[in-house]
């Protein structure tokens, strides 16, 4: 029976990265200081801040939510009610679990209904659209990344914070190495600093594996929506994560290896913009000029010539 | 008088599907001769985590938790 590290307890996991075994207590200690050591590491955000979490009622943003609570840090939460039921009433699940957690601890959780603001649900603008392929989550990430931003800007909040995971951060690089997306590659990072009109963002949970996330929510008790997104079967991004599950379970320690040194690359600048040799890769942003939120063409941002497209306006318009 | 026979089988619990497999097996490897990733289900026994790293116990009840998500 393998023992825990630090006071010889049965295990209750072990990381063959870390080439570590801790019991339940001393792991979720070991969780909530690497995640302490990643914001300040990262240089992510400080007590002073105002921090706005954003939660979908799942393992990842309940976890980083509860362990910033711990933490002592100003956290508020922001579930998107994003209108998707897919027979098993997805959404509302979601939302129940998150309002559930955020009571249980005192914590304030703003909602933005999307059906209610704009007149549609992320199925319905999709398909109306007709963008996505039959499958709403372009869209679904259109829509959650401007309401996030517009909510953190509009109240006030120094930060966004996601629960984006290693495998998350792992699967998205890895697919924009296949294309060589380089616009994409240099952006990526566990913080992404404030832009005019956009809110920094930072990813608290970066260096834990997705199991490591899925283990401190079982051993802390926390209720989430174990249901997968009824549009997530099938995702070019769950298929990422489970071939490089399989290259992890041959090589221990290679998920990690590629992100860490990917970062290390970045900081010793291997990634520059070819035409300036003083400066990395920049995107050149605008703004949107219906919203305001800086986008990456002139005229009007991505959201906004959704919404357009399908007739729909925001109820408050 | 005849005793009853203890199981040389644990079980692997996984989505509603039940799969048996031979006891001292590694949970891991089980999971592996199952065709699953090991690295992407956290084993749960009796409502508590154990490492995959376990052996299984004749008549073992293993929950499979998968952790992947994404969309």
């Amino acid at each position: 029976m393998r023992k825990c590290k630090k006071c010889g307890a049965p295990a209750v996991m072990y990381m063959r990265q870390h080439r570590l075994g801790l019991c339940k207590a001393h792991y979720l200690e070991w969780f909530v200081a690497q995640t302490e050591r990643s914001i300040r590491r990262y240089r992510m955000f400080t007590r002073d801040e105002k921090v706005l979490v954003a939660v979908s009622g799942g393992k990842d943003s309940l976890a980083v939510w509860d362990v910033l609570w711990r933490l002592g840090y100003q956290a508020d939460g922001l579930y998107i009610a994003l209108g998707i039921d897919g027979g098993i009433g997805y959404s509302a699940e979601s939302q129940r679990l998150s309002q559930a957690f955020a009571a249980e601890r005192g914590l304030t959780l703003h909602i933005v209904d999307i059906p209610g603001e704009y007149g549609l649900g992320v199925p319905e603008l999709a398909r109306r659209s007709r963008r996505g392929k039959g499958k709403p989550c372009a869209v679904c990430g259109l829509v959650k990344r401007h309401e996030m931003n517009r909510i953190a800007h509009d109240m006030g909040y120094d930060v966004l914070v996601t629960g984006h995971n290693l495998d998350d951060e792992v699967a998205v690089l890895f697919g924009n190495v296949l294309q060589w997306q380089m616009g994409y590659i240099v952006r990526q990072g566990p913080v992404l600093p404030a832009e005019p009109g956009f809110a920094r963002k930072a990813k608290p949970l970066v260096r834990f594996y997705e199991r490591e996330t899925a283990a401190y929510a079982l051993l802390r008790g926390i209720e989430y929506i174990y249901d997968e997104c009824p549009f997530a079967q099938g995702a070019k991004s769950i298929y990422y994560k489970e071939l490089l599950n399989r290259l992890e379970a041959e090589r221990p320690g290679a998920k990690l290896q590629f992100y860490v040194n990917f970062l290390k690359a970045k900081e010793e600048g291997w990634f520059r913009d070819p035409r300036r040799d003083d400066a990395p890769v920049q995107v050149v942003l605008h703004r949107c000029e219906s919203c305001g939120q800086p986008t990456t063409a002139p005229g009007k941002c991505a959201f906004c010539r959704l919404m357009d497209q399908v007739g729909a306006a925001p109820a408050s318009a | 008088m005849s005793e009853t026979p203890t199981p040389k089988t644990a079980t692997l619990k996984l989505r509603g599907k039940t799969y048996t497999v031979p006891a001292g097996l590694r949970i891991r490897e089980a999971m592996q001769r199952l065709g699953l990733t090991p690295e992407s289900y956290l084993p749960v026994r009796d409502g508590e985590l154990v490492p995959d790293d376990e052996r299984l116990k004749a008549g073992d009840v293993i929950r499979l938790v998968a952790v992947i998500s994404g969309g």
